[in-house]
């Protein structure tokens, strides 16, 4: 069977520990997470977890019936599954000497990213976006030098 | 209730002042919890962080606590008496490494989805990830093996918590929940008021079967010409015998239990086909290799049962019925996915299903398998063969006792010769497979049935794994009937070594085991030995007759291997069948 790229959503009670039993559960079943996020949803006393995870369609199926199998766990949606919007943010500081300043300013202008913080040598961006767009940022960031890198995983939300 | 009970109140009586509202304290309400849960005896061991909930229980007479010697033994016993009556059995411990050393006997439940209810005390709130003296992260421990578990940081929680604990631990897929309950949250008091209603969003088991599902089913039995149904713990779990007992007599359809759906349906019944899987019977195997129809009811298709799961049931259609939607596809493709009580689903189908004349000749063909490929061995007349032990126990109950086992070749001359016909009757560690469970998980089988025999039948390892139980056997006057089957060996891994590693045995000869007749009668427990059958005979015979606990050591050949056998790797039925043959 194919291996793709799910997203899945998860609602879950905002307890302590609950992070490390859905982490825990992806950890020993051998399921792969290839980033996650989680904050606050629209209910009060639930968070959303975000998981974009790797594997089949039998994978797939586990991975939902064993999340419904945690006490603390609402709802699973795969998001993946139908139209969805999905957007991560990353903060790249790239070094940036006088002269190629103005260079990484269009880069940053054509992605719509947006420069935040100015060093003496160096710039802060930030670009959100799908994380193709995002890997294509850092590529051309790269040639100047990154410092450092930070990026939050993919949120996304089911259009419509 | 122990000697020391003073009066007996009626149920009423006693509910009526635990039922009364009162500021009282985190220990007390825990009590109180657990008595209108319907606790009536419970396993345990003090230490430091528990101090507050013994103290609650000096002079407690409205439950009766058992003083195992370990940790372990009190989980198994808990684990036991829980599997014997089909009520959530709850065990206590302390912080640290009173807690850990639950880890096996909570994981042991887990695996064979047995309702129990963990209490371990923790340092106080203020202490909690310090490295405080006897702490450990139970809760972070456990996660793995509970079906949930609670950190109970605010003393106003903990009636909720303990009535969701039961719930949880009841219903559904059943397993074990742990409560951790910090030293501070135990002294702190409370207005306790009972709860008596649950609200768990995030929980709730789906019970009754989807109806299209089930038109699939009696379809799919109406135009099968070789169907099989496989039975596991499930069916014994939710009660489901006689339903069962009554779409095997509608369908006519042959039935195989797994090890722990043993006891689930009457072994002497023409179309029970014995045990499937590793050291199933030939007949069992066999049938679900050709079998054109696959009915699971309840079981999970374990490794021990599917073998090569690639080769296995090649040409069934398969029918999964589950009340865990995870169990379901997990391990092997099914075409009818059925999520429900299998009691509910049986009770359902028995409306609708009917015998089928095409299954005739597949019939025909398991009696024949039956009656020319039983279980077998070499028997002897001057050594004494383990196998023997166990038709002798059977015979002499007329496999009426409850019977515990611990881990390897006597569970499954067990399963193999003891002809079980009763639910709850076989208690065995059959997913984690944990040695030192036989003997404690018989004490807490008793204490649920103080009138029925018990018979704990352990090896010579396993016996020296929670030995130290006797001591509760002597005091309390439990009269288990302890059978070690000791053949001074590993039995099991020497097999392994014998068949599959070349006769190089590593490390199992148990050499330097104590005098078991001498330990028993240390702790105070009448001791026997016996080497030949003459000798095994009067020496059960006289264990029976004993009203308390007994030790018989039956001391037998160990070069005696568990045939039929699939070695990992085959389909099951590729079967090296040894004895059997």
């Amino acid at each position: 069977m194919m291996t793709t790229r799910h997203t899945i959503s998860v609602l879950v009670n905002d307890q302590p520990g609950v992070l490390q039993r859905v982490s825990g559960l992806f950890g020993r079943r051998g399921f792969n997470i290839e980033s996650i996020t989680v904050g606050q949803s629209e209910e009060q006393g639930l968070s959303r977890m975000i998981i974009v995870t790797l594997g089949d369609d039998n994978t797939l199926e586990q991975i939902e019936k064993q999340l419904y199998k945690l006490i603390d766990v609402i709802k699973v949606v795969n998001l993946s599954s139908k139209p969805m919007v999905a957007r991560e943010l990353a903060l790249i500081k790239v070094n940036a000497g006088a002269s190629e300043r103005p260079e990484i300013m269009g880069v940053v202008e054509t992605f719509r990213a947006s420069v935040v913080d100015i060093g003496s040598n160096s710039l802060m961006v930030q670009v959100i976006g799908d994380t193709e767009k995002i890997d294509a940022m850092i590529e051309l960031m790269k040639p100047y030098g990154i410092r450092e890198l930070s990026r939050t995983g993919a949120t996304a939300m089911i259009r419509g | 209730m122990n000697a020391q009970t003073p009066e007996v109140r009626s149920t009423e009586q006693l509910r009526e002042k635990w039922m009364k509202p009162e500021v009282i304290t985190g220990s007390e309400i825990l009590l109180r919890s657990l008595l209108l849960e319907g606790v009536e005896c419970v396993f345990g061991y003090p230490g430091g962080a528990v101090l507050y909930i013994y103290d609650a229980m000096y002079g407690f007479e409205d439950f009766q606590h058992v003083l195992t010697r370990h940790e372990q033994g009190a989980i198994h016993a808990a684990d036991g008496y829980a599997r014997a009556s089909g009520k959530v059995g709850v065990c206590i411990a302390t912080s640290g490494p009173g807690a850990t050393n639950l880890v096996t006997g909570i994981a042991t439940a887990y695996m064979d989805s047995v309702p129990l209810v963990v209490i371990t005390g923790n340092v106080a709130t203020s202490l909690i990830g310090t490295d405080a003296f006897q702490e450990a992260d139970i809760t972070g421990i456990t996660m793995p093996i509970t079906k949930h578990s609670y950190l109970v940081r605010d003393v106003k929680d903990l009636p909720r918590i303990i009535h969701e604990a039961f719930h949880i631990a009841s219903t559904g897929r059943k397993g074990p929940v742990l409560i951790d309950i910090p030293k501070d949250v135990s002294a702190e008091k409370s207005l306790f008021e009972p709860v008596k209603s649950v609200n768990i969003r995030g929980y709730n088991p789906t019970v009754v079967p989807n109806k299209l599902q089930l038109d699939k089913v009696v379809q799919a039995i109406a135009e099968a010409e070789r169907p099989v149904i496989l039975a596991g713990g499930g069916v014994v779990y939710s009660g489901a015998h006689e339903a069962l007992y009554e779409f095997v007599k509608r369908t006519e359809i042959p039935i195989t239990t797994t090890l722990l759906g043993l006891g689930g349906f009457p072994s002497g019944h023409d179309l029970w086909m014995g045990m499937p899987g590793m050291h199933g019977t030939y007949t069992a195997n066999h049938a679900i290799q050709q079998a054109d129809l696959l009915i699971n009811l309840g079981a999970r298709f374990d490794d021990r049962v599917t073998g090569k799961i690639d080769g296995f049931a090649p040409r069934a259609k398969v029918v999964h019925i589950d009340i865990d939607p995870a169990e379901i596809g997990k391990n092997v493709n099914t075409d009818i996915p059925i999520v429900g009580d299998v009691k509910v689903v049986l009770e359902l189908l028995n409306q609708e299903v009917k015998r089928s004349d095409k299954a005739d000749a597949w019939r025909s063909q398991i009696m024949k398998w039956k009656a020319e490929k039983p279980y077998k061995y070499m028997d002897s007349d001057d050594k004494l063969k383990p196998q023997w032990v166990i038709e002798l126990l059977n015979k002499t109950t007329n496999g009426e006792a409850i019977v515990t086992t611990d881990v390897g070749q006597h569970q499954m001359w067990v399963a193999q010769y003891y002809k079980f016909n009763q639910p709850r009757s076989l208690i065995t560690s059959g997913g984690l497979g944990t040695m030192g469970f036989g003997f404690p998980s018989a004490i807490g089988a008793q204490k649920a049935f103080p009138d029925r025999l018990v018979i704990s039948v352990n090896g010579d390892g396993g016996m020296q794994m929670c030995a130290q139980e006797l001591a509760i056997c002597a005091i309390n006057n439990i009269p288990v009937k302890i059978v070690i089957i000791n053949n001074q060996v590993l039995g099991m891994v020497r097999q392994w070594q014998e068949l599959i590693y070349d006769n190089r045995y590593s490390h199992i000869d148990l050499a330097g085991s104590p005098d078991f007749v001498k330990l028993a009668e240390a702790y105070g427990v009448k001791g026997l030995r016996a080497t030949t059958k003459e000798e095994a005979r009067d020496a059960w015979q006289e264990a029976l007759n004993t009203p308390g606990p007994v030790v018989v050591e039956f001391v037998v050949d160990k070069d005696a291997n568990v045939y039929p056998m699939v070695t990992q790797g085959s389909t099951i039925d590729q079967m090296v069948m040894g004895d059997c043959e």
